[in-house]
């Protein structure tokens, strides 16, 4: 799923003029980069960054949902459930791929993620405490990552775009179920349908939150879109994913919880209220209701596999040895 | 750092008839376990039949500063090209 607006880039970067020139001319002609290729510092930080946090967000992502694979309430529901959760698993591992290229180690940034240094998107610090919750998430939070992908298919460095290229592909599959699950709840008893709203106000807010602070707020947005590693704002993204997404509530019959939201026939699009950046900048920065626990979580798999991965090198050590002594 | 898990490059054939492509690569102690986290990570929708990887550290690549002494001289070869010969219309296709 899910790369969010950028946290905390570094677009820095003291190369000669004539060299930043020459790269800068290289993307405006849609040239692709390519890991060997030479780079301003401040392009691969930027990248290594950014793939980085899109990666550790498909992975800590995992958590909420795999909290519902053994509650899930039919086979055909868990079948589904399990499919996208290790779709998500794939996603984290092409990303990580695509950052290795530019020279930061696969250890380095799951340490970087166990303690505390990197970032991932905010929207998997919260709970999912009802089924419905599965259902929103596919809907909103994948329907969100989609909006956010995309562009990216198209960004400037190849294996990151070749990398999102694949997630896209998967991540329709993600949505429709999770609307499918909504619809039901939807369209079955008040109570059903009572979760479904609960559900839908509590993802609402921190699925806009999910493009990141508003364009005016936000650090280093300009020179991410001078080297096209980044193509639309995050306020136009988050505009297109409310468009896209209020026909659908009506739809299935439920509110949105903004009574400020309206449609603006003069722009063309739909008008919202004010999002609590507080509680963004809260959540990001680890003090969001579940953060403890998705980090507690990941250091426990890495922990708990720690012997897995030792006996796989010994095991492949002494395989090689005996090759050896057989030829 | 010690301990470090052996990357390999995956490359996937999509059917009979086509070459195997490069998809990305993949993290794994062994070849055997390579292979098995290739088929998850690469084929979870039928994207072939047929899985090769490769020890990244095998592969030797052309330096990319060198693109232009290796690859742009092709570019002035056009007689390499059938359309660099004149063949009257006479003669019919060739
Ligand atoms: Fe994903
Ligand atoms: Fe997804």
């Amino acid at each position: 799923m899910y790369s969010q607006g950028l946290i905390g880039a570094d677009a820095r970067t003291d190369e000669t003029p004539e060299f930043l020139e020459a790269f800068q001319n290289r993307i405006d002609a849609e040239e692709k980069i390519e890991p060997n290729d030479a780079m301003p510092e401040g392009y691969r930080r930027t990248l290594v960054r950014q793939i980085g946090q899109h990666a550790h967000s498909e992975i800590v992502g995992m958590l909420p949902e795999g909290n519902w694979i053994t509650r899930a309430p039919s086979l055909r529901r868990k079948a589904a459930l399990l499919a996208k959760v290790q779709d998500e698993g794939g996603h984290g591992l092409y990303l990580y791929a695509a950052a290795e290229t530019l020279g930061v180690s696969r250890e380095e940034m799951t340490e970087e993620l166990l303690d505390g240094r990197a970032k991932y998107s905010s929207i998997f610090n919260y709970p999912t405490l009802s089924w419905a919750d599965i259902g929103t998430i596919g809907w909103l939070v994948d329907g969100a990552a989609i909006m956010n992908q995309i562009p990216l298919c198209r960004c400037s460095y190849g294996p990151y775009a070749r990398a999102m290229i694949r997630v896209c592909k998967e991540e329709s599959f993600h949505q429709r179920q999770g609307y499918e699950i909504v619809m039901t709840l939807a369209q079955g008893t008040p109570d059903q349908k009572a979760m479904a709203q609960d559900s839908l106000n509590r993802w609402w807010w921190p699925s806009l939150m999910m493009f990141g602070p508003h364009d005016g707020d936000s650090v280093h947005g300009d020179q991410s879109m001078a080297w096209k590693i980044k193509r639309f704002s995050n306020d136009e993204l988050r505009q297109k994913f409310i468009d896209a997404t209020v026909p659908q509530a009506e739809y299935l019959g439920l509110t949105i919880p903004d009574p400020d939201l309206k449609w603006n026939e003069e722009k063309g699009g739909y008008d919202h209220g004010p999002i609590d950046w507080d509680e963004f900048w809260r959540v990001v920065k680890g003090h969001g209701p579940m953060a403890r626990d998705r980090i507690k979580a990941r250091k426990k798999a890495w922990d708990d596999g720690a012997w897995v991965r030792e006996a796989a090198l010994a095991h492949a050590e002494k395989r090689k040895a005996r090759k050896l002594v057989a030829e | 750092m010690s301990g470090e898990v052996p990357l390999w490059e995956v490359f996937i054939r999509p059917r009979n008839g086509l070459s195997h492509k490069h998809v990305g690569s993949i993290h794994a102690a062994d070849e055997v376990m390579a292979l098995q986290a290739a088929r998850d990570v690469y084929t979870r929708r039928g994207e072939g039949n047929s899985i090769w990887v490769v020890p990244s550290a095998a592969i030797t690549a052309s330096d990319p500063d060198q693109a232009a002494e290796n690859f742009e001289p092709t570019g002035e070869k056009i007689y390499r090209h059938p359309t660099f010969y004149d063949i009257p219309d006479e003669v019919g296709h060739m």
